[in-house]
């Protein structure tokens, strides 16, 4: 670390002469970043990224990191939009940078393209792209998100109809990627209301014939920080990159405490 | 609580057990219902007080005494204020509850609300009740 402090890394981690593929275009990308060593205040970088229309948001950012400025930092594991790791704010929504293609991005009539990436919202960032999901994860386990049973255990396995199993079939896809979560604008402004995530995963197995606790989890969603906060904006829906319907799966939990009925 | 369960998840915050209340409930439930009556009542009010038989020039005193005098319109009226207030009181709630930063900023804003709700709804009912149409002088 004898390097001065602010000097921009010249070149990324895997070398400064990236190969560019035939028929790249070039796309400017604008990133919030972060750095809790130097900056006050979070600002806005610019990158002129070659890229080809079927890469995705998560190419790009590869090409920063690996050729461009190694100190970029952001989550990504599997890439393949199942890990849930690299939820982030692109264009302004909420998507996982795995799933969105250029080509989807590109500016109509010629014009140049603009990516801007932010961090999600409404959860602490550590830097650049990556935020503290601490919050996010301490709400997931406060609703209880796991098998519940009381008395003696069976001596085979507990069987379900498909019937019973096509209620929470939605809310098994669940990734924890925080995308709904931080899209939420009563997460933004209140962070200790539970959050579209957490009452998706209580969802799953407050409907969940098998399970035994749904009254538990209703108790904790009928309080003050949870499901009558939801104003129904959709934003979780909207964000979802698992194609949940969020919302519905909140008003099937107020239903539920409504009408006494799981 | 126990060492071992402070280091058990140590940067784990913790929730308040949940407190069994239905009251977020009963709060939703009735936004919704008070609506509902508010569209007719309130709709209803303005269609009589400004557009039917030459809308907001015939109101005087005159007027307002005249329909006192019946009870419906004194219960419409006691029904809208009553509603009116309760329903906007609670929607100011949760938007307090929700933009609130501060435990202190969040009582004493809720406070202020509470008590111009009581301040309105005690004054429009003891007007409503009290209303005498026979002044002298």
């Amino acid at each position: 670390m004898s390097a001065p402090a602010e000097e921009k890394t010249a070149s990324g981690s895997r070398g400064s002469e990236p190969p560019v593929p035939d028929g790249a275009i070039t796309v400017t990308v604008k990133i919030r970043r972060f750095n809790p060593e130097f900056d006050d205040e979070p600002r806005w970088d610019t990158f002129e990224v070659p890229a080809l229309p079927s890469d995705r948001v998560l190419n790009l950012l590869h090409y920063l990191k690996w050729y461009v400025d190694g100190t970029l930092t952001f989550r990504r594991s599997c890439a393949h939009g199942i890990c849930g790791s690299d939820a982030m704010r692109i264009n302004g929504v909420n998507r996982l940078a795995c799933k969105v293609l250029l080509k989807d991005l590109l500016a109509g009539g010629g014009k140049a393209t603009t990516i801007t990436i932010e961090p999600i919202k409404g959860l602490p960032v550590h830097k650049d792209l990556l935020v503290d999901m601490e919050p996010f994860f301490e709400a997931y386990r406060a609703v209880k998100p796991y098998l519940i049973s009381y008395g003696n255990e069976p001596t085979r396995e507990r069987i379900q109809s498909a019937a019973d199993r096509e209620r929470f079939d939605d809310t098994t896809k669940c990734i924890l990627c925080a995308a709904c979560t931080t899209s939420c604008p009563v997460y933004w402004t209140e962070g200790s209301y539970f959050g579209p995530a957490a009452i998706v995963n209580a969802h799953r197995f407050i409907f969940d014939s098998r399970d035994e606790a749904a009254e538990e989890r209703l108790d904790i969603l009928n309080d003050v920080d949870g499901v009558w906060r939801c104003r129904t904006t959709f934003n979780c829906t909207d964000a979802c990159p698992r194609g949940i319907q969020v919302t519905k799966a909140i008003q099937e939990v107020k239903r539920a405490l409504l009408f006494k009925r799981t | 609580m126990s060492d071992a369960l402070i280091l058990d998840k140590p940067r784990s915050p913790r929730r308040p057990a949940a407190r069994r209340s239905n009251f977020e409930l009963y709060s939703w439930l009735f936004m919704r219902i008070s609506g509902l009556a508010l569209v007719v009542l309130v709709l209803g009010h303005l269609f009589i007080m400004n557009i039917l038989d030459g809308g907001v020039h015939r109101i005087n005193f005159g007027f307002v005494a005249g329909r006192w005098a019946s009870p419906f319109w004194q219960v419409w009226d006691l029904a809208m204020l009553w509603l009116a207030q309760i329903h906007g009181g609670n929607g100011l709630r949760t938007v307090i509850n929700d933009y609130a930063r501060k435990d202190s900023t969040r009582f004493w804003l809720k406070m202020l609300l509470y008590v111009s709700m009581v301040l309105i709804i005690s004054l429009g009912t003891l007007v409503i009740f009290t209303f005498d149409p026979n002044i002298t002088g």
